[in-house]
């Protein structure tokens, strides 16, 4: 039993471009934003030029309400490099307004990880003035 | 054997195949020397010499075309693994080259251990910063898998002890002698990235390897009896280690297709070229970065149902004369891993090896039918040839 927690802020810093570079901003204001298409409706993530169902390039950036449900996750005990301190858990998250997001979970028991978990998004700065957005699990959101 | 559908492919042979050695450290090479150890290796396999080749694949196969001042010639600058094979298959069929040298070689690259091996963690701004890398990556596809059909950490393990054992007796694998392996040493050992254990993951390594194609033609003058190609295709889904691996991950034009079946379409199109199908293969030359992957390809490739995979390998299909033997020489896990992409090769060799009839461990008898991949859902790709001891 081990409780998760965030990484320091010793851990590698994005790269962003000029596509991903609202996404990055955004969560400088501790918003979690994803990209919407004005002709289809359809949440396009990661940032893109064009919609990832229709193709237009009509995308707009809304920002999410930070819920959602563990959809996959594993416990890392090697860590990538010396940065990172393990364990921590890689989780894809499908966010409720319908997309997915590659994070890490935080707030927990190892032992208790699980997929259906609900989880919140939660801001956490590191180097160079990025901010990463980590999911803890909400209360009573055992699956 | 019925074979009633013809296609270009079949009239090109690998006709020359080398490994140099394979050690965790090659003391006194690096990436050249290494590659150049394999390229002369294979083309001296086929009884051919530097002069006869007139097509090569690779970055570093083009040191080897400069230092042998064998230009010009066709070059392609595939990424290796079996789409460099296709390159030079298509190249030999389109009549651009005749006989073409493949060559890769890894050496000196990973010196900072105390970080994964460079190429398992690609720096990505949606992925480096959550201390992504290989085995995390696969890890995701893997837990998926778990949770929607109720696949056990024994299934994964039963393949990694397997593949580990048929390398433990290999006596040209890195790790040679470090088995035998039990399923239980596999969940006994530590854990790198839930669910898979050290003996889970394959290694890293350092070493080369190369093959040399030919047309069926002039295969039928050279040293070796010809290996001939009866079918091969790629699937991916973008680049790798980028973007969320996720099981569901679809396309808008095949949404039946998703990342976690990744492959099907290849293998698909790779039967129908030469009209067989997975009961027809004799040898399963899958690649194995990490054990999951296996259970995934054979249902990926068709050999059983969506969800069947973990009954698959545990029901004593995979082993030593079983009728599908997986990953004979040890693979990645055992055999070598030998940098980024030298490894994306050695499947279509030991499938060589094992249509030839001369593994000197886990031969297959009478092997006809080789299916070799490559790749992984985790990297959003997957790659497949199968080779045959005949002519269609």
């Amino acid at each position: 039993m081990t409780m998760l927690e965030p990484q320091t802020t010793a851990v590698p810093a994005p790269h962003p471009s000029i596509v991903s570079e609202p996404y990055w901003d955004g969560l400088r204001r501790h918003e979690l934003m994803f990209q919407r298409c004005g002709a289809c409706n359809g949440i396009t993530h990661t940032p893109s030029p064009v919609c990832a169902h229709c193709l237009a390039e009509d995308l707009t950036w809304e920002r999410s309400a930070g819920t959602g449900t563990i959809y996959s996750w594993t416990m890392v005990w090697r860590p990538q490099t010396p940065a990172f301190e393990v364990p921590y858990c890689p989780v894809i998250v499908d966010v409720d307004e319908g997309w997915q997001i590659l994070s890490n979970l935080i707030g927990i028991d190892t032992d208790d990880v699980a997929v259906g978990l609900r989880v919140a998004v939660e801001f956490h700065p590191i180097a160079d003035g990025f901010v990463l957005p980590y999911f803890r699990p909400v209360e009573g959101g055992r699956p | 054997m019925p074979r009633h559908t013809s296609h270009p492919f079949h009239d090109v042979c690998i006709v020359g195949i080398h490994n140099t050695e394979q050690a965790r450290v090659l003391e006194g090479h690096d990436s050249r020397s290494i590659t150049r150890a394999a390229g002369y290796g294979a083309v001296a396999d086929a009884g051919l010499t530097m002069r006869d080749i007139d097509g090569i694949v690779g970055q570093t196969g083009s040191d080897l075309l400069y230092e042998a001042r064998i230009g010009p010639i066709w070059r392609s600058m595939s990424g290796l693994g079996i789409p460099a094979l296709l390159d030079a298959i298509g190249a030999i069929t389109n009549g651009l080259a005749t006989t073409v040298l493949i060559a890769a070689g890894s050496a000196g690259i990973y010196t900072d251990r105390a970080s994964t091996a460079p190429w398992t963690r690609p720096a990505h701004e949606f992925v480096a910063p959550f201390g992504m890398f290989t085995a995390a990556e696969f890890a995701l596809i893997a837990r998926r898998h778990m949770e929607m059909y109720g696949t056990t950490a024994e299934a994964l393990a039963t393949v990694a002890a397997t593949i580990r054992n048929n390398g433990h007796v290999h006596p040209d694998a890195v790790y040679r002698g470090r088995g035998p392996f039990t399923v239980q040493d596999v969940l006994d050992s530590r854990m790198v990235a839930d669910p898979f254990h050290l003996l889970d993951c394959s290694m890293t390594a350092e070493g080369g390897c190369a093959l040399v194609l030919t047309t069926a033609e002039r295969a039928r003058d050279l040293a070796h009896d010809p290996v001939y190609v009866l079918g091969g295709n790629t699937d991916h889904f973008g680049p790798a280690y980028q973007h969320p691996p996720a099981w569901d991950l679809g396309g808008n034009v095949r949404p039946d297709l998703v990342a976690g079946t990744v492959g099907r379409r290849a293998a698909e199109m790779s039967f129908a070229m030469c009209g067989l199908g997975p009961d027809d293969v004799d040898v399963c030359e899958f690649y194995d970065p990490f054990s999951f992957e296996i259970i995934r390809q054979f249902e990926a490739f068709g050999f059983c149902g969506p969800g069947e995979g973990g009954d698959f390998v545990l029901d004593g299909n995979i082993g030593p004369g079983e009728r599908f033997p997986v990953t004979t020489d040890g693979g990645l896990m055992s055999f070598s891993h030998g940098g980024a992409v030298v490894q994306l090769l050695q499947r279509v060799i030991r499938g060589v090896q094992q249509l030839r009839h001369e593994c000197v461990t886990m031969q297959v008898l009478d092997a006809e039918v080789a299916m070799c991949s490559g790749g992984g859902a985790g990297a959003l790709f997957n790659d497949v040839l199968l080779l045959g001891r005949t002519h269609p």
